[in-house]
């Protein structure tokens, strides 16, 4: 019972906050109310016991909204995002493109036969569905996360406008590299 | 000392604690300030009594073109964050809630500080305020990664992410001895989480108080009452993380894990006090450069043992 009235509360949470996006009018605003649209939704991964994802999904959540609020309101056409401003574009397509999707997925709730629970639960409900869906695809999974990896630090290499020659001279050899900011390492 | 079914600690009797814990960090750092501009120490000891009193009865400033929502919500959230983070520190072997997934909790609730320093210099419509919140948020990308780093290899080598557990696996040894830099780095980031001196820019005198140069009267309270809640938290986590929580000869766990945590608070204030404060284009290469790699290399070393163990 306690269960189900939490699950409604952070339903209707979630979906409240989510629309509180597109209705206020400051980035910063819509930054928290999309933070609390998320942290709603990792309320129910805890109420299925996948207290790991869970708690996760807020870490993660906090942090990357945090970030993005950085960038959001530095790029704003109006400084520091501190005018108002609306958080809507193209007002009827997206309404359209949303009321479908709710109508489609809530029919999909009423017409698809769901399964019915077959054994008990797990003990450890994160390292099985982790086992589900990266056991017989971890070496894929390395090796998708090592192309990631090597695509961040090559595109971070190319797009810099500064290289090794710009710092430590054409040929390598100053000491102290020429910074145009001082760094924390005695430069 | 792990007494196995041990009542959990009630939460009146943790938010008591947790709030005496933040009197103490304050009294101190009042007692600090009083030695060291020669007024009579002993005074101070009831000055942030007094100071609670005189914000209390202090009239709200009201700042033009504020955000009343986002900039309540952030001095609001900043105790929460701390009381929340304090459900999983355990009182030498009792935890209000000792969660499977304690250590990630507790980095979970501590983060939500960021939130609620950015929401407190956004909010206000100030330019100091602003300037303080970004410094925050700079500072957090800067040590954050860190003290990650070090919170899971106090995991690591305990085998769990529950705090019990960390406890138990200290039994022989503590892990400040077994991972001396992960220790070193936690106290580190232990102090930036909580804007504490040398990491103290995000309310620094130079930007007229940062992200607190607006908030007056109650709403001053609640937020010098958050950040010493907060220094009081991630001191009493050092305990169970790495001084081997409740154990100690004679006296009982709880005592134990009271009188460590008061050792580290001491330590974390005294030296707030002691080091000038860091600039954050300064420290984000340090953060990046040395305090990542070394809490890496830790882990590993950590992971080595525990393989061969």
């Amino acid at each position: 019972m306690a269960e189900t009235v939490v699950f409604a509360v952070c339903a209707v949470g979630a979906v409240a906050s989510g629309a509180a996006v597109f209705v206020v009018d400051s980035m910063a605003r819509a930054t928290f109310a999309l933070l609390a649209s998320f942290l709603f939704a990792a309320v129910p991964l805890l109420l299925l016991e996948l207290s790991y994802l869970g708690v996760l999904v807020i870490l993660m959540m906090v942090m990357e909204m945090m970030v993005m609020v950085v960038f959001m309101i530095m790029y704003m056409m109006n400084p520091a995002g501190l005018m108002p401003m609306s958080m809507v574009h193209n007002k009827a397509g997206s309404l359209a493109v949303a009321a479908v999707t709710f109508a489609v997925l809530a029919a999909g709730v009423f017409l698809v036969p769901w399964p019915a629970r077959e054994g008990s639960p797990p003990a450890d409900p994160t390292r099985q569905l982790a086992e589900a869906i990266m056991g017989p695809h971890m070496l894929v999974m390395m090796l998708v996360g090592m192309v990631l990896f090597a695509t961040m630090v090559a595109s971070v290499v190319l797009s810099t406008p500064r290289g090794r020659y710009d710092r430590y001279g054409d040929d390598l050899k100053r000491t102290r590299p020429d910074d145009p900011i001082g760094g924390g390492l005695g430069r | 000392m792990i007494e196995g079914d041990a009542s959990p600690l009630s939460l009146l009797t943790l938010l008591a604690l947790l709030g005496a814990l933040a009197y103490a960090a304050a009294a101190g750092s009042a007692v600090l300030h009083a030695r060291a501009v020669g007024t009579a120490p002993v005074a101070a000891v009831s000055a942030p009594a007094r100071e609670s009193a005189r914000l209390l009865v202090q009239r709200r400033r009201t700042v033009p073109g504020a955000d009343a929502l986002l900039w309540r919500l952030g001095g609001a959230l900043l105790p929460v964050a701390a009381a929340l983070a304090a459900l999983v520190v355990p009182l030498g072997s009792t935890a209000v809630s000792d969660l499977s997934v304690g250590v990630v909790w507790f980095n979970a609730m501590e983060v939500l500080a960021w939130c609620a320093v950015w929401l407190l210099g956004w909010g206000a419509n100030s330019v100091w305020g602003l300037v303080g919140g970004y410094r925050f948020l700079i500072q957090g990308l800067s040590y954050e990664l860190p003290h990650m780093f070090a919170l899971i290899t106090a995991a690591l080598g305990a085998g769990s992410l529950r705090v019990g557990d960390i406890v138990a696996a200290q039994e022989d040894v503590w892990f400040a001895v077994l991972m001396p830099a992960a220790f070193a780095v936690y106290l580190v980031s232990a102090l930036a989480m909580a804007f504490w001196g040398p990491f103290d820019a995000p309310v620094g005198r130079d930007a007229a108080g940062g992200a607190a140069a607006e908030p007056s009267g109650a709403d001053r309270l609640v937020l010098l009452a958050g950040r010493y809640m907060l220094l009081a938290v991630v001191a009493a986590m050092a305990v169970p993380l790495f001084l081997g929580g409740g154990a100690g000869p004679l006296l009982p766990g709880w005592a134990w894990s009271l009188v460590k945590t008061l050792a580290v608070l001491g330590a974390l204030v005294w030296t707030g006090h002691r080091v000038p404060t860091v600039r954050m284009d300064r420290f984000t290469e340090v953060g990046w450069m040395v305090l990542l790699p070394l809490s890496l290399l830790q882990a590993l070393v950590v992971s080595v043992l525990v393989l061969v163990r």
